[in-house]
């Protein structure tokens, strides 16, 4: 081979490398924010019940056993799509459901929940947003998976579908309920 | 000499494009309770360089979005408290990794991203040297007797 194909080689490499860029981006979006929660504690936090402020519930409460922190909003259309697969299916992930009410109106939210029905074991609320910070929360709906010992092992952004239950939740889960066994 | 005559009109579209170029100057901000103004210039310098997690090509000094504005505080707060800016980028990076920063850091994960360009150009002036070094090696072989013709056929 002649020295003559050197452009070609260099074209067909700049072609390879912008088809691998394309090929990428559609496999990754580049506007999901990476946490850098995962194999790190979740965050320490105390938060009022949406039901009940005077009562509050948080990292000290939840400690022991593994759960799925889903963060939503009334405000949230995306939300909307998420609610009835966690009213279908949220028994199907065997552990405890912890609605994540983020900057929302407490009655705005009560009757968001009263319309849409109630898939939560229990509902925080965070008002200001503040301990959503602490988390990376970006936006809603946002899914995080706690391990037992309170590490975070997962997390999901954009609402959770049947599939991602299938495949990215309940392998996860199976895997942290054989921590707790053995 | 009305405002129209071809002396002054220059002038005018000057002003006014002056005048657009500041208005990129007008922040996303809100009234926040700043020391004084050195302070804010050093508050708005830093939101500048920190992107919106909501509006991911804006940044934390220009977004309107409540998470953008949740930050700012949050930003705000830890200057009062007396935080450097490294501290503070520490603090939102460890929450939202690298992505929060405009300028990702120096690190062996982002040698690639910095000095790949550096390496494209090496490459890019070692090919260009080459070529050159080789058309003036066959010129200077053109010229010389024609025994060394068929050579230079067999370079390109």
């Amino acid at each position: 081979m002649s020295a003559r194909y050197l452009p070609l080689a260099g074209f067909a490499l700049v072609l390879a490398l912008l088809g691998f860029g394309i090929y990428w981006s559609q496999k990754h979006d580049p506007r999901e924010v990476p946490s850098p929660l995962i194999g790190k504690p979740a965050p320490q936090f105390s938060l009022p019940l949406l039901d009940d402020p005077s009562r509050k519930i948080g990292t000290a409460e939840l400690a022991g056993q593994p759960y799925l922190l889903n963060v939503f909003a009334s405000w949230c259309f995306a939300c909307r799509d998420e609610h009835p697969i966690l009213m279908s299916d949220g028994t199907r992930l065997g552990i405890k459901l912890v609605g994540f009410n983020y900057k929302d109106e407490p009655a705005d939210a009560k009757r968001w929940i009263a319309q849409f029905g109630d898939p939560y074991d229990v509902t925080i609320a965070d008002y200001a947003g503040d301990v959503a910070i602490d988390f990376g929360v970006t936006g809603a709906p946002e899914t995080f998976l706690v391990d037992a010992k309170g590490i975070v092992r997962y997390k999901y952004i954009s609402p959770i579908t049947p599939e991602v239950i299938a495949t990215e939740l309940l392998p996860r889960i199976s895997i942290l309920k054989k921590e707790a066994g053995g | 000499m009305s405002a129209n005559s071809p002396g002054v009109a220059p002038f005018v579209s000057v002003l006014i494009a002056l005048m657009l170029m500041l208005s990129t100057f007008a922040y996303a901000i809100d009234p926040l309770p700043f020391k004084d103004h050195a302070e804010e210039l050093r508050f708005q310098a830093l939101a500048k360089q920190l992107r919106c997690l909501v509006c991911q090509n804006e940044s934390l000094a220009d977004s309107n979005a409540p998470l953008a504005a949740d930050l700012r505080r949050d930003v705000f707060e830890q200057i009062q408290a007396g935080k450097t800016d490294a501290e503070i980028k520490a603090w939102l990076t460890a929450r939202y990794s690298d992505f929060v920063l405009y300028d990702p850091p120096l690190r062996p994960g982002t040698w690639l991203l910095w000095f790949g360009p550096l390496l494209v150009l090496i490459a890019g002036g070692a090919a260009i040297f080459g070529v050159v070094r080789r058309r003036a090696k066959a010129a200077a072989l053109a010229t010389a007797p024609a025994r060394a013709a068929s050579d230079v056929e067999d370079d390109w």
